[in-house]
């Protein structure tokens, strides 16, 4: 579906059933460089089981027009933007890497508005590693297949996507390829690397918060996840073994029970 | 930054021989089985009635029914889709059935595709005689006429299909030119890379969007299973125009569905699978993707040695008094032999046309007297096969189609195999002694 925020088209999958705004909104925030499709094993289960869903891309990512915010501070504001745009007045937010700086940062600034808080692959911050955000703002290619490689853990090199047929490395390859590298990832990298009030908003945060950690996750790995975790009142935590930064694909299963699990209970669609 | 520090940050994934023996499976999930496991079955409980909703919902990833997915062929086709540097993969029980799949997927009945001359008698008839009875139209083009490529594109034309190397002449599509058209005509450009298998050239690296194989040649090698596969580049953008409705807008079949939004880089695969494995069937079975999965995990050994064969044969040919010509791109005066060079970096083929001295006649005799190398329909054998085509995979084309096709009667068609090259000449040599005698014997 699209719509428009500050003017701009923004491009949101709503999980393969239609926008129905009496349905509670789940809203999914994508990775650097990524977009939407991320997702796609968790949106479709809500869209389907009684939630609105919005698996958002990005401004000047995926589908969305734009250009991509410089912080994660505008982000967050976006995120808040979105749900006004689409006429909600809270939302459930879920997020993956960069995606969980964004969205503790919104919840921090928007404590009414959001309900609950899923963090995936998430760190209080995510420093980037200076070799790989010069490749990215200088458009090299190989920042891709770097991001790529370190995101999957060793299990995943060797693909194993749930869905069959599909290989993991290159899709994700050809997601953060698809605009130009050097005004999604590279602008995203930047972003991360200047964020540092990740551990401060998180001390501010009071809705129920789950972080679903991997043990094989080189981009943030789980003491970090765990560091930011204990400084939300009560955050629920799950680790997943022998799975890399990108579980929501690597171990998508997995994800969505552990997800399930905590939406439904701390979000539960409502019935009239 | 030191040169040592610039190594520190080279990605480590896994390279073309490591991924030719791993990809795609993972023991830990299969009770630590080293070799893949034939899951010898056609349906999979579901936990409940909500994983049975969401599997056919695709809201999960998983298995219903061996039709549309089993676990042995998933492993077959992330294997594929890893090696060609694709996004996805959907395996079939033949090479045919995956260019049919693929048109199906791609087309509806009005639509038009450019295709190129050069083609296996069977993907000539498909698309000459077939397709047409579903209201799909094709316009053949020769191979190394590239602006025909251009010249041949209609408002309703869908894509551009060829093999990189045409069967049986050897002529090559300048694929990173057709390519080009194709693109600037907002359609994708279809590649049959049998002869190729990744090993020799990954087409997406050179424009194409999608790939597909015969993989009962030398992908498997050992000639004893029929397969075929579907690849997706990835990189093809379904939404840039209108041309493709049931790519791009909500599909009745899913609820809704729009492939492209969705599944965006592997969009054709999973509505070939969700839509053509369903309605279709042409599936591949678990025994024989395993069989093919044992064919591939010598890929590359095994294609550096019919290529190095074909080239001592090459020469052989070349320098024979029986031999009236030689097709190889290996050989300089080939007019792609620049071009092969450019596209095929790992070795040029093991696929070699010739013309036998005494025309059709001295042909039949030597296929009736070689002994070593097998007569019959087949290519990509590990063993060494030949043929004639215009009494054998091509005979039933008329004469003008054969010419068109850049066929002639005394053209013999010869699969290098990888044994002794000695003894692949001297089993040459009976059937050119076998050749000269009926010349003779007319000369008399």
């Amino acid at each position: 579906m699209k719509f428009k925020v500050n003017n701009e088209e923004v491009f949101a999958s709503t999980g393969g059933r239609p926008f129905d705004k009496n349905k509670p909104l789940i809203i999914f925030v994508h990775g650097s460089g990524l977009t939407h499709m991320t997702w796609v094993l968790q949106t479709r289960y809500f869209a389907f089981h009684g939630y609105s869903v919005l698996a958002l891309d990005m401004p000047g990512h995926g589908l969305s027009s734009g250009k991509s915010l410089k912080s994660i501070e505008d982000m967050a504001d976006w995120i808040s933007n979105v749900i006004d745009a689409v006429g909600y007045k809270e939302a459930s937010l879920v997020g993956h890497s960069q995606g969980c700086l964004v969205t503790i940062e919104c919840a921090s600034r928007y404590p009414n508005k959001i309900k609950t808080l899923s963090l995936m692959g998430g760190a209080g911050a995510i420093p980037m590693n200076p070799e790989l955000l010069a490749l990215a703002e200088n458009n090299d290619p190989k920042a891709v297949d770097l991001m790529m490689d370190w995101a999957h853990g060793p299990a995943g090199h060797f693909g194993g996507h749930p869905v069959p047929g599909l290989y993991h490395i290159n899709t994700g390859g050809m997601l953060a390829k698809s605009r130009t590298i050097k005004d999604t990832l590279g602008v995203d990298f930047r972003a991360c690397d200047n964020y540092k009030n990740g551990f401060v908003a998180a001390k501010t945060i009071k809705i129920p918060t789950l972080s679903i950690l991997a043990t094989d996750d080189k981009m943030c790995p789980v003491k970090e996840g765990k560091k930011l975790a204990n400084l939300i009142e009560g955050s629920q935590v799950d680790i997943i073994d022998n799975c890399g930064h990108m579980m929501l694909l690597e171990e998508a299963d997995r994800v969505l029970k552990v997800l399930k699990k905590f939406i439904t209970t701390h979000y539960p669609v409502v019935t009239k | 930054m030191s040169d040592k520090e610039k190594k520190k940050i080279s990605p480590k994934t896994y390279k073309f021989d490591t991924l030719s023996l791993h990809a795609g499976y993972q023991p830990h999930k299969n009770a630590g089985s080293r070799q893949v496991p034939i899951y010898q079955t056609t349906s999979y409980l579901f936990d409940d009635v909500d994983h049975a909703a969401a599997l056919f919902n695709l809201e999960r990833g998983g298995h219903i029914y061996s039709r549309i997915s089993n676990p042995t062929v998933g492993v077959l086709e992330e294997r594929v889709a890893s090696l060609e540097g694709g996004t996805a993969a959907l395996a079939t029980s033949s090479g045919m059935s995956a260019i049919f799949l693929t048109v199906m997927t791609l087309c509806e009945a009005g639509d038009h595709l450019v295709v190129s001359s050069q083609l296996y008698g069977g993907t000539v008839n498909l698309f000459r005689l077939t397709l047409p009875k579903f209201g799909i139209k094709c316009t053949f083009v020769k191979p190394r006429d590239t602006e025909g490529f251009k010249k041949a594109i209609q408002k309703n034309t869908k894509g551009i299909f060829g093999e990189l190397v045409g069967n049986p002449g050897n002529e090559l599509m300048n694929m990173p030119e057709i390519a080009k058209i194709a693109h600037e005509e907002g359609i994708p450009l279809i590649i049959d890379a049998t002869y190729q298998t990744p090993y020799l050239c990954k087409p997406f690296e050179h424009g194409a969007d999608l790939v597909v194989h015969s993989l009962t040649k030398w992908m498997a090698g050992h000639g004893s299973s029929m397969a075929g596969i579907l690849v997706e580049g990835g990189n093809f953008d379904w939404m840039q125009n209108d041309k493709f409705p049931t790519m791009t807008k909500p599909y009745e079949g899913y609820h809704g569905l729009s492939f492209a939004e969705e599944f965006g880089p592997t969009a054709f695969t999973m509505k070939a699978r969700a839509e053509g494995m369903r309605d279709f069937g042409p599936c591949l079975s678990p025994q024989n993707a395993w069989n093919v999965l044992q064919g591939i995990e010598t890929l590359s050994v095994r294609m550096k040695k019919h290529c190095s064969n074909a080239e001592e044969m090459v020469k052989y040919l070349l320098a024979h008094e029986s031999v009236a010509w030689v097709s190889h791109p290996s050989v300089p005066d080939h007019p792609d032999h620049e071009l092969a060079k450019k596209l095929l970096p790992n070795g040029r083929g093991s696929m070699i046309a010739f013309g036998i001295k005494g025309g059709k006649d001295a042909g039949v005799a030597f296929i009736n007297n070689v002994k070593l190398a097998s007569h019959l329909a087949n290519v990509g054998d590990t063993r060494t096969l030949v043929i004639h085509p215009a009494s054998g995979t091509h005979s039933q084309m008329d004469e003008a189609t054969l010419k068109f096709a850049g066929l002639s009667h005394d053209m013999i068609r010869l699969s290098v195999g990888i044994e002794d090259i000695d003894d692949i000449k001297n089993d040459f040599e009976v059937g050119f002694r076998a050749a000269r005698k009926p010349r003779l014997v007319s000369n008399q």
